[in-house]
């Protein structure tokens, strides 16, 4: 018989980790030996929705959701027991320059989650990892403990200085970039930011990957909804590098709603 | 030398595959990077007259033999969709998609199209009235019925200019009669056709469907063996040119859709199948196909098939 290339599964979950106010990890009681950091999974919750979520770990399958909408909203009432359907592992992964020492990771919000799985694939092939976490406030940060299980040294930005450095992740990447040996960086999260450390790297001539977010429907490179430049962010992304990712027209500029309009 | 160059109302195309609506063409980037892939025409996705978010999902699923989707057209509208697809300069033809509700909706969104025709760069406008899962539209709207469809087709040639192409259903009775409807009613070609359908798959650990909408419309390898059989039927029926759309992954389907009756064949599913770069592999094998069978052009196929 033939079969489906991206079948639905569905797991019960194992835990739920309340992170902050608005973050819940979910851990589910499967594997995904085939994810790679970066990938997503298309989360269905019958009569809500299907949206993308990274995959945070791949073993056991862990994603981190934060509260905004419907789907995400309904991922919160999960208790340990319920049940997680999703298609999976999909997009591109981040890619590891060969004979690299030491990488630069640099997460917001809840875009440290697919840094720690990166960072925890690193280490498992002898790779340093350096992390900076950015956040509004110490309550947004997420993911800190796990983190620093798997990287060497863990920086923390806060806006308004209640944790770590005051200022952005840009001033700590720079030191770090302008410092150290570092052979490759990624980024994840606000497009601002990652515009900024794409930039910083292009200048420095550092390779660097970012983890770009569009509105995501079909997932599978079908329905066009998340066109970003002549690409889709879920098949040729979500993973791009720094310069094919500023050579967008839309990058750190302009996103798209539902229904295709540029926001 | 075989050669894939044909017409396209006012214009040559490299060839006869043509990105259907829908897949890709959400944006003018992803329109021109299909041409870059090697179609020669474009159908940017349909355009109703206010911003829709479509259904909830999941929109696609596979199945065994195609996909299944429930996008429930999501679009930008007309106003910034013709200002995102507008400025077409490409040697590939674009063509616009609309949806309405009714034949006044049909007549409103001709009317915008034309408008912006001077800026727009567009070779013709498509009417889809055939859509099988979204309320208020298509086939829940009763819009494939010989009535029905000259009534929106004179409302859409009523207001606008450009070359008419109606696209059908393939889950109406008697495809050749609607087609032959469209045809004395004004339209230039008939796209035959949408997806099938509507169709379900169910999950069997939530034990419920898996589209968001419940069901939705079939595509790809499943119903090319029906599309090939409407076109046949509508090739008898009608004068003007048909686009064949459906099913269609390799250069040897689209020969096949050529030889019953159609002068273009259009291709969304192939995308999911062979990825981007599908229409510029399709149009190589044509050619492969055509000259190992001492066919030179185009028209000599069309058709071909008693
Ligand atoms: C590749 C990729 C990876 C992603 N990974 C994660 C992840 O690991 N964890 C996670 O929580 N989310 C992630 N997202 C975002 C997620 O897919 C959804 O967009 C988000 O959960 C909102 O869906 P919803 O149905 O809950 O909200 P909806 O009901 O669709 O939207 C409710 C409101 O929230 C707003 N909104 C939508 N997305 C966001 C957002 N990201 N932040 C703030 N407001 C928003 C909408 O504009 C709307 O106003 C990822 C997205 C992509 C493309
Ligand atoms: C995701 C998706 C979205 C679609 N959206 C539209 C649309 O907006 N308008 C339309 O006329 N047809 C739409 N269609 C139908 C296609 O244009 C085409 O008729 C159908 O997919 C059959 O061709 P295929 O088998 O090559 O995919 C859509 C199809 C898919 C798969």
């Amino acid at each position: 018989m033939k079969k489906v290339t991206n079948p639905i599964r569905t797991a019960i979950v194992r835990k739920v980790v309340d992170e902050n106010y608005r973050v819940k990890t979910i851990e589910l009681e499967c594997d995904l030996p085939k994810a790679l950091p970066g990938q997503f999974l298309m989360v269905w919750v019958p009569g809500a929705g299907e949206k993308p979520m990274s995959i945070g770990n791949s073993n056991p399958l862990t994603i981190s959701v934060a509260n905004v909408g419907k789907v995400s909203g309904e991922l919160h009432e999960l208790k340990p027991g319920g049940m997680v359907s999703f298609r999976g592992p999909l997009g591109k992964p981040f890619n590891i320059p060969e004979r690299a020492k030491c990488i630069l990771v640099v997460g917001g919000g809840y875009g440290v989650v697919p840094m720690y799985f990166l960072a925890k694939v690193a280490r498992e092939n002898k790779i340093d990892t350096l992390a900076v976490v950015g956040a509004k406030t110490a309550k947004d940060i997420v993911w800190e403990k796990q983190l620093f299980t798997v990287c060497k040294e863990v920086f923390i930005t806060t806006d308004d200085g209640t944790r770590g450095m005051k200022g952005n992740v840009l001033a700590e990447a720079q030191r770090l970039i302008e410092g150290k040996k570092i052979d490759s960086v990624y980024a994840c999260g606000p497009e601002r930011m990652m515009e900024a450390v794409a930039r910083l790297c292009m200048q420095h001539n550092v390779p660097c990957e970012v983890s770009v977010e569009r509105y995501m429907k079909c997932g599978v490179g079908v329905c066009g909804s998340c066109a970003i430049g002549g690409k889709l962010c879920c098949v040729d992304g979500p993973v791009f590098s720094a310069q094919e990712a500023l050579s967008f027209p839309e990058f750190g500029k302009a996103h798209r709603d539902a229904s295709g309009r540029r926001i | 030398m075989a050669s894939l160059e044909c017409a396209f109302f006012k214009k040559r195309i490299k060839n006869p595959i043509i990105l259907a609506s829908g897949v890709l063409g959400m944006t003018k980037g992803s329109l021109e990077a299909a041409c870059e892939n090697g179609c020669g025409g474009v159908i940017a996705k349909s355009l109703t007259l206010e911003p829709r978010k479509g259904h909830d999902g999941p929109n696609i699923v596979e199945t065994e033999c195609g996909l299944l989707n429930a996008m429930g057209y999501p679009n930008p509208g007309i106003e910034s969709g013709l200002a995102e697809f507008g400025g077409w300069a490409r040697d590939e033809a674009l063509i616009i998609s609309i949806v309405g509700k009714d034949a006044g909706e049909f007549g409103q969104l001709a009317a915008r199209v034309e408008e912006a025709k001077k800026t727009l760069g567009a070779s013709a406008i498509e009417a889809a009235i055939s859509c099988p899962h979204t309320p208020g539209y298509g086939t829940m709207a009763g819009q494939g019925t010989p009535e029905s469809i000259k009534e929106i087709t004179r409302a859409i040639k009523d207001k606008c200019s450009l070359p008419l192409i109606i696209k059908l259903s393939p889950s109406i009775p008697g495809e050749g009669k609607a087609a032959k409807a469209a045809e004395d009613a004004g339209a230039d070609a008939i796209n035959m056709g949408n997806s099938l359908g509507p169709g379900m798959k169910i999950d069997l650990a939530r034990r419920k469907p898996i589209l968001g909408f419940g069901v939705g419309g079939l595509t790809g390898p499943a119903i090319k063996p029906i599309i090939v059989r409407a076109v046949h039927d509508i090739y008898r029926s009608v004068k003007i040119p048909i686009i064949g759309t459906g099913g269609i992954t390799t250069g040897e389907d689209a020969i096949e859709m050529m030889m019953a009756g159609a002068s273009w064949v259009s291709a969304g599913s192939a995308v999911y199948y062979r990825g981007p770069k599908a229409f510029g592999e399709i149009a190589k094998e044509m050619k492969a196909w055509m000259e190992g069978n001492g066919v030179k052009s185009l028209p000599e196929i069309t058709g071909c098939c008693p």
